[in-house]
């Protein structure tokens, strides 16, 4: 017996002609994830791709989890691949499943046959396991309806697979099948929740983060590191790029208004973010913003940062309350980290009564003190670049 | 090369430590408890070690216990001396600017019914012997006082609370973490009179996961843990011989405290002198504080600022206190001191290793600092 990952496509099968290159962008996925594991072998047939370790004693727990978090999967299935021989199924099965089986109180059997040439049909497959089951678990009853476990056993061209429940996939899109974005990332509860948000509808990410030692200390740094490894984790690799941001943030303190300097902020902010990202091939710009948080997050404020953005700026957060975010920053386990006491660069210099309405035309009159193209390409030529795993 | 001035937080081990940890690793890793003659060289090292700590503190080597370090040490004495009367009384009595593991498990113990007396800080960082008195009846059978404040330094009057249990006529036992005083003060628990002592290996230069509690002779307590009879089952599991061993020897290598002392002081006092040329500069630490701690503040500078700045120039100190994560320092908030000054506070701590050199180097670094952010 070996085993195997079956998974069953969601909205990729949606996606007509588009499917093929979406099911080979999976595929990709699915290996460099599962390769510090084992090298795996990948068959597809009927909306279903066949995952097969070729390491016959790899941690199938540990594979178990990390296609939980690969986008672009609804749900699969930790299956046994057995001959396709009646008796071997019939054998089999009951023993593979022997935990769950003497957990539940009511179970059903199913069976799909795509192999017709096998000689028994599916309700010929049903009727037998179902008996044995029954034989040797005498406490389980049969609920067809709203059974707690369901045992399936699927003939297919090379192996029976035999297995229970499915297991509920991370769901969205291949990472990558979307194209790219850069996440603006400052170290808390709400970037990194954004840019697993985007990852999830199949974007691949880069990462910008502002430094600004020594008003930021390393372990401002080593916190975005983390936090971006959790989001990895389901995205694939991230480039990040960490931007020196001391020299602007004192030329802005030094030049422009008080009440404005996070507005003003901000906005270098996106044209910093908008260079690297065009080199980077990146479509958009990913903030954790939502409107009304804070003073610069009002819809005033929104509306002048943008217009310093040169690309789209995704806000998939823009519509919900803290409490959803930090529940999907637990989810993600990436809440724990995000609370860590570090300063970063958004909390430097933060003006006592900030500007909640700013208008766009005082804004630009009140950046004019500064050397903007200066700054930026100064700012730029400072990146540091590190690859996130 | 890089000036660590942050001895409070720890210390670097010295090279006799790295060669007693090392040595016991490659030869001495028998289970000291086991028969044969491996477990029997291992117990030689064992009580060995336990016997130049004693030595070092002034007491028996059989009222030594080695424990993992200071938060263990402290949690052990503190809830086993209150397990052991709590049908004596119900009171505990210590100072409001106690470490963070000592406050804890005493907030632990206020949890579960006991009455938790925290004696206030004044301006210097200290409790006043009147309080103490007035605060320990009959019904008290915990006095908890640091020997010295790890924020600011300031000394405290531990040896006045053996006077107060025997004024009430209390059942107290008397408790004194010890880990920034030993080895740097002349301290013995005798002129302390204490009951129970907490010590830690890493603050003298030793490594980290080495400690020792001193419970005087005749004196029961409660273990935390239970298991073996390793300390007498007063702290069951075999013991971590290396650090053990890495402790004793650093204890060993310490300088005779009196002159060391007079050293420190002299650098302590170089290093005030010469801050006092910087415009605006606060001095939080108390004028008779153990010398190897000096708390200051630049005004107008947040200290993690100011301890990035530095850090980026190879040199190393704490804002306010190393261990309050974030927090506001307790200590200093119980002095008194204004918000813009606790914010700005920095520790700098000493060390048997520190030179003239080194103060000159953080002199400047502040200086620096202080032009950088306050330009």
């Amino acid at each position: 017996m070996k085993e195997v990952i079956l998974i069953k496509n969601g909205e990729l099968s949606l996606k007509g002609l588009n499917r093929r290159s979406f099911e080979d962008m999976l595929t990709a996925n699915l290996r460099r994830r599962l390769s510090p594991l084992s090298p795996f072998n990948f068959y597809r047939s009927q909306s279903t791709i066949t995952a097969e370790p070729l390491d016959e004693n790899v941690d199938f727990d540990a594979v178990v989890q990390r296609v939980g978090k690969v986008f672009g999967i609804a749900a699969f299935s930790r299956a046994a691949a057995v001959e396709k021989d009646f008796s071997v199924i019939l054998d089999f099965a009951p023993r593979y499943l022997e935990n769950s089986l003497k957990e539940a109180s009511t179970f059903k059997v199913e069976a799909k046959r795509s192999d017709k040439k096998f000689p028994y049909n599916s309700p010929q497959i049903c009727a037998a396991l179902g008996e044995r089951i029954l034989n040797e678990f005498p406490h389980l009853k049969v609920d067809v309806r709203q059974p707690e476990l369901t045992v399936t056993v699927e003939v297919r061209d090379r192996y029976a697979f035999i297995h229970e429940n499915q297991i509920k996939g991370a769901g969205g899109l291949p990472a990558g099948s979307s194209g790219k974005a850069a996440l603006l990332i400052s170290g808390g509860i709400d970037s990194p929740v954004a840019g697993w948000m985007m990852a999830k509808r199949g974007l691949k990410l880069t990462g910008i983060h502002f430094a600004s030692p020594p008003y930021t200390s390393p372990r401002a740094e080593q916190k975005v590191h983390a936090l971006l490894g959790k989001v990895a984790e389901y995205s694939g690799n991230i480039t990040l790029f960490t931007v020196p941001f001391t020299v602007i943030q004192e030329e802005i303190q030094d030049n422009c208004p008080e009440s404005l300097f996070t507005i003003i902020m901000r906005r270098m902010m996106m044209r910093i973010s908008s260079v690297i990202a065009a080199q980077e091939d990146c479509g958009a710009l990913i903030t954790g913003e939502s409107v009304g948080q804070v003073a610069s997050q009002t819809l005033q404020a929104l509306a002048c940062t943008d217009d310093a953005a040169s690309l789209p700026v995704f806000r998939p957060l823009i519509g919900m309350d803290k409490d959803d975010v930090v529940s999907i920053s637990r989810q993600i386990e990436t809440f724990d980290i995000s609370v860590l006491p570090y300063d970063d660069c958004c909390t430097v210099f933060t003006p006592k009564h900030p500007r909640i309405k700013p208008k766009l035309e005082s804004v630009i009159r009140a950046e004019s003190g500064l050397e903007t193209d200066a700054l930026l390409e100064e700012a730029v030529k400072g990146v540091k670049v590190d690859i996130i795993k | 090369m890089l000036i660590y001035l942050d001895n409070s937080a720890t210390t670097a081990p010295c090279p006799e430590a790295m060669e007693a940890v090392t040595h016991a690793l490659e030869d001495t890793w028998g289970n000291p408890s086991s028969p044969h003659a491996a477990g029997i060289k291992a117990e030689a090292l064992l009580e060995n070690s336990r016997r130049t700590i004693a030595e070092k503190l002034g007491c028996s080597s059989d009222e030594i216990y080695f424990t993992s370090g200071g938060t263990e040490g402290n949690n052990l004495l503190i809830s086993g001396a209150v397990k052991a009367r709590q049908r004596q009384g119900r009171r505990i009595v210590a100072t409001a600017v106690e470490h963070p593991s000592v406050e804890a498990p005493l907030r632990q113990l206020e949890n579960d019914g006991f009455e938790l007396v925290l004696l206030p800080a004044d301006s210097e960082g200290k409790i006043s012997e009147k309080d103490l008195f007035e605060s320990v009846n009959k019904d008290t059978i915990l006095i908890s006082i640091m020997a010295v404040n790890n924020e600011v330094g300031s000394f405290q009057p531990v040896s006045a609370a053996k006077k107060a249990v025997v004024a009430a006529g209390a059942p107290a036992l008397v408790h004194c973490d010890a880990v920034q005083a030993f080895g740097k003060i002349p301290f013995n628990p005798h002129s302390a009179g204490a009951d129970l002592i907490t010590l830690s290996a890493h603050k003298i230069h030793g490594p980290k996961g080495a400690g020792a509690v001193f419970v005087k002779s005749g004196v029961h307590i409660t273990p935390l843990t239970f298991g073996g009879n390793q300390e007498k089952a007063l702290r069951p599991g075999t013991q971590l011989m290396p650090a053990i061993a890495g402790f004793a020897a650093a204890a060993k290598a310490l300088p005779d405290t009196g002159k060391e002392l007079v050293r420190i002081s002299g650098l302590r006092d170089y290093f005030l002198n010469e801050l006092f040329r910087m415009p605006n500069i606060a001095v939080n630490s108390p004028k008779d504080s153990l010398a190897y701690i000096v708390n200051i503040s630049v005004p107008g500078v947040l200290a993690a600022h100011m301890v990035n700045f530095l850090s980026e120039r190879g040199i190393y100190i704490s804002g306010g206190s190393a261990c309050s994560g974030g927090k506001k320092s307790r200590t200093l908030t119980a002095m008194g001191l204004k918000d813009e000054i606790i914010k700005s506070a920095l520790r700098i701590s000493f060390s048997r290793f520190t030179r003239k050199e080194d103060i000159d180097r953080l002199l400047q670094g502040l200086t620096d600092g202080q032009k950088r952010f306050l330009h």
